[in-house]
């Protein structure tokens, strides 16, 4: 069949039966059900108010439930248990083996050095473009420029990164940028990628470059939602712009910096295809997500991969809790 | 020369001129408000003083200096807004301390002044909380006592209690003029829409309409004495009935003809280059009374609709020459039909002429 027919049934199919079962469900829930008539109606009309956000929301409850919940628990088990042995339980074997790799230890002291450089790099020069493009007349396309890296895929991204820290042979012309700027500056050529530990920070660069844009953006609103004249009170009390922008709209934009920094620290915990792309993981730049990837899909050993997955997991849940209760905080 | 001196102040935003050159000079120690329809231009007059919008023309003086290229923070000066404008992450006792912190003021000094405004505001025991666990009335006390703190030479207000429930606006009104009382040499501008409280604040009103000053005067002055027609009718409430009329003679009294060819002779001064010309005749509500006996009517007309307040009565009175009806604000309890015929007199000297131009013959 034309893919595009294809496409329009599955369309078709895929919204009609949204809007079906939301119809016939609720029909049946008002008709036959708890009808609205006979001697209970009022008690039927409560009751059947209070399951319907339920009809609502279990289409939701049950993809998250086969997508999110089921693999976890799958993957705990298949951290517990060895593919060699014919899937049999282990124990923590799998961990203790992990522990014993110094590739996993490399990899988690570079996710904590990615912890703590790419959020507070991204969120600074977020907010700092955010307050500079507000201030100018070009403001809006400086924003597009510093918002593009954000529609390019992290791949597409580490390719163009690549290039730039690209090294030719000596006597060649150097294409990439960065050379191209040191042998300018009179230095010799370096392959940047494997200078340890440098180019962990050229990793990171690639991904800072596309959460500043996020970063801009958000905390751009916030920045505008800081009342005007809480900032003319401060003009009259005396405050210079730098006071200004430290002591009256940060502090107010606060619970968005946190939102906006941990929302950051989970894509940094989760960064994969960028370590992947340039690196993978050699010269000392392995990161936990990459060195699962390794494992899973390189060693095909599914005991150490799920076990070093469900270590991402159990760092990514605390941040992701305290990112999701400021957020509702913030809509408070 | 203490206080302030507006020197053809003018504002434009672009090609639009918001303010049209106001000359003003207020002495040391005066509390002033600006009245006025919304959009006529307090706000950018007041801002224009306070340095948070800049001058396009003119000179502004505060205690004999030019400020116009002075920053805000310098000119001595602190402003109340509408809305508070409270640090929303700050305690009442921080927001009260930014200023003479930014200032780097010594840490017992601050306390002692911050102290100081708290107990004239009876802020003391919410020094520790945030704006938002206060309610409104505090949260302008907060405003008021930032900046008190300041201890500036000019306060300014800009509509300070419209966000204020009609209780508290009357509370914090009087609290306001008190505390004009106990700093007498504080001068005080205050913007307000609200003629009630121009009347019981000011010791001299100005009133603006389009970015002009209109009139500036006191209370009563405006009150008894209007310069125009919009003075007249924006001053009073309710407002001055206003009655198309000629000048039939002049001279040290002033005879006019109503609509409906009644003559009413009013004790105001004309020159005879005004014979024959329209004009508006106006009396207010309340010099209006009911004739008694068979004495002749300076207004006559049939009675549209009766509001017993209690205390007063007010009568709107269909009369020839006005589309609107007329109001009548009556003393006590009066009871009439609808449709009936109603006369009404008024007092000589609480009449009002304008010319054509709209500008009382008082004031020619
Ligand atoms: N930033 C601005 N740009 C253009 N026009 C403005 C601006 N601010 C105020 N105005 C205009 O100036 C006039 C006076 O405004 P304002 O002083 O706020 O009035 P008021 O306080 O008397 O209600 C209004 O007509 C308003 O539309
Ligand atoms: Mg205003």
């Amino acid at each position: 069949m034309n893919p595009a027919i294809l496409a329009i049934l599955t369309i078709i199919i895929g919204v009609g039966g949204c809007v079906g079962y939301f119809y016939f469900s609720n029909q049946l829930l008002d008709k036959v059900i708890f009808p609205a008539r006979g001697p209970n109606i009022g008690r039927n009309i409560n009751r059947a108010n209070m399951v319907r956000p339920w009809l609502f929301l279990f289409p939701a409850i049950f993809a998250l439930g086969l997508y999110l919940a089921y693999p976890v628990f799958a993957t705990l088990w298949l951290s517990l248990t060895d593919r060699d042995q014919g899937g049999a339980f282990v124990g923590l074997a799998n961990y203790s083996q992990m522990s014993s790799e110094p590739k996993f230890w490399e990899a988690i002291g570079n996710n904590m050095l990615w912890l703590i450089v790419v959020p507070a790099m991204s969120t600074a020069f977020g907010l700092l473009a955010a307050q500079l493009t507000d201030r100018i007349s070009w403001g809006n396309i400086a924003k597009s420029m510093i918002f593009m890296p954000m529609a390019i895929s992290f791949v597409g991204a580490s390719v163009i990164w690549k290039l730039i820290y690209d090294t030719r042979p000596e006597n060649q012309d150097q294409i990439g940028v960065l050379n191209a700027v040191w042998v300018w500056f009179g230095g010799d050529p370096q392959t940047w990628l494997t200078i340890e530990p440098w180019n962990n920070f050229l990793l990171m660069v690639v991904l800072i470059w596309i959460q500043t844009g996020f970063a801009m953006v958000i905390l751009s609103a916030a920045l505008r939602g800081v009342p005007e004249d809480t900032i003319e009170a401060a003009i009259i009390d005396g405050a210079g712009p730098f006071q200004i922008f430290f002591k009256i709209k940060i502090p107010q934009i606060m619970s968005t910096i946190v939102v906006v920094w941990t929302t950051i620290t989970i894509v940094v915990l989760k960064v994969f295809d960028i370590v992947l792309a340039m690196t993978n993981g050699q010269w000392g730049t392995q990161v936990l997500a990459n060195y699962m990837y390794d494992k899973l899909f390189r060693s095909f050993d599914w005991g150490v991969g799920s076990a070093s997955a469900m270590i991402i997991m159990l760092l990514v849940s605390p941040i992701l809790v305290w990112n999701v209760y400021n957020a509702n905080k913030e809509m408070r | 020369m203490a206080g302030l001196a507006l020197k053809q102040i003018r504002k434009s935003y672009g090609p639009v001129d918001v303010i049209h050159g106001v000359d003003l000079d207020i002495d040391e120690g005066e509390f002033i408000v600006f009245v006025g329809p919304s959009g006529c231009g307090k706000s950018t007059l007041l801002r224009m003083i306070a340095g948070l919008e800049t001058i396009s023309g003119g000179e502004l003086h505060i205690d004999g200096q030019l400020v116009n290229d002075i920053p805000p923070s310098m000119r001595g000066i602190a402003m109340v807004f509408q809305s508070y404008a409270l640090y929303p992450h700050m305690t009442v006792f921080d927001n009260m301390a930014f200023g003479m912190r930014i200032a780097k003021a010594d840490a017992a000094e601050i306390k002692r002044r911050v102290g100081e405004a708290a107990e004239i505001l009876q802020l003391e025991p919410y020094l520790d909380r945030l704006p938002k666990a206060l309610s409104g009335g505090q949260r302008q006390r907060v405003a008021i006592g930032r900046a008190i703190v300041r201890n500036p030479k000019v306060f300014l207000f800009d509509e300070p209690l419209s966000n204020l429930d009609a209780a508290l606006r009357v509370a914090t009104r009087i609290e306001i003029a008190k505390l004009h009382e106990s700093m007498p040499s504080s001068t005080m501008i205050y913007v307000t829409h609200d003629q009630v409280e121009a009347m019981t604040l000011a010791d001299r009103i100005v009133v603006l309409s389009a970015g002009n000053i209109e009139q500036v005067g006191s209370p009563l002055g405006l009150y008894d004495n209007p310069r125009n027609l919009f003075v007249a009718q924006f001053i009073g409430s309710p407002a001055m009935n206003i009655v198309p009329a000629k000048i039939v003679k002049t001279g040290t009294k002033t005879t006019i003809e109503l609509p409906d060819g009644g003559k009413v002779v009013a004790p105001i001064k004309s020159g005879s280059a005004l014979e024959g010309s329209n004009a508006s005749f106006g009396i207010r509500p309340e010099d209006l009374s009911i004739v008694d006996g068979d004495k002749k009517p300076v207004l006559q007309g049939q009675v549209s609709l009766v509001e017993s307040l209690g205390e007063v009565t007010m009568i709107y009175v269909d009369i020839e020459g006005r589309d609107e009806p007329l109001v009548a604000k009556l003393a006590g309890t009066h009871m009439f039909e609808r449709g009936s015929t109603i006369k009404l007199t008024a007092e000589p000297e609480k009449m009002h002429v304008f010319d054509s131009e709209g500008i009382s013959l008082q004031h020619l």
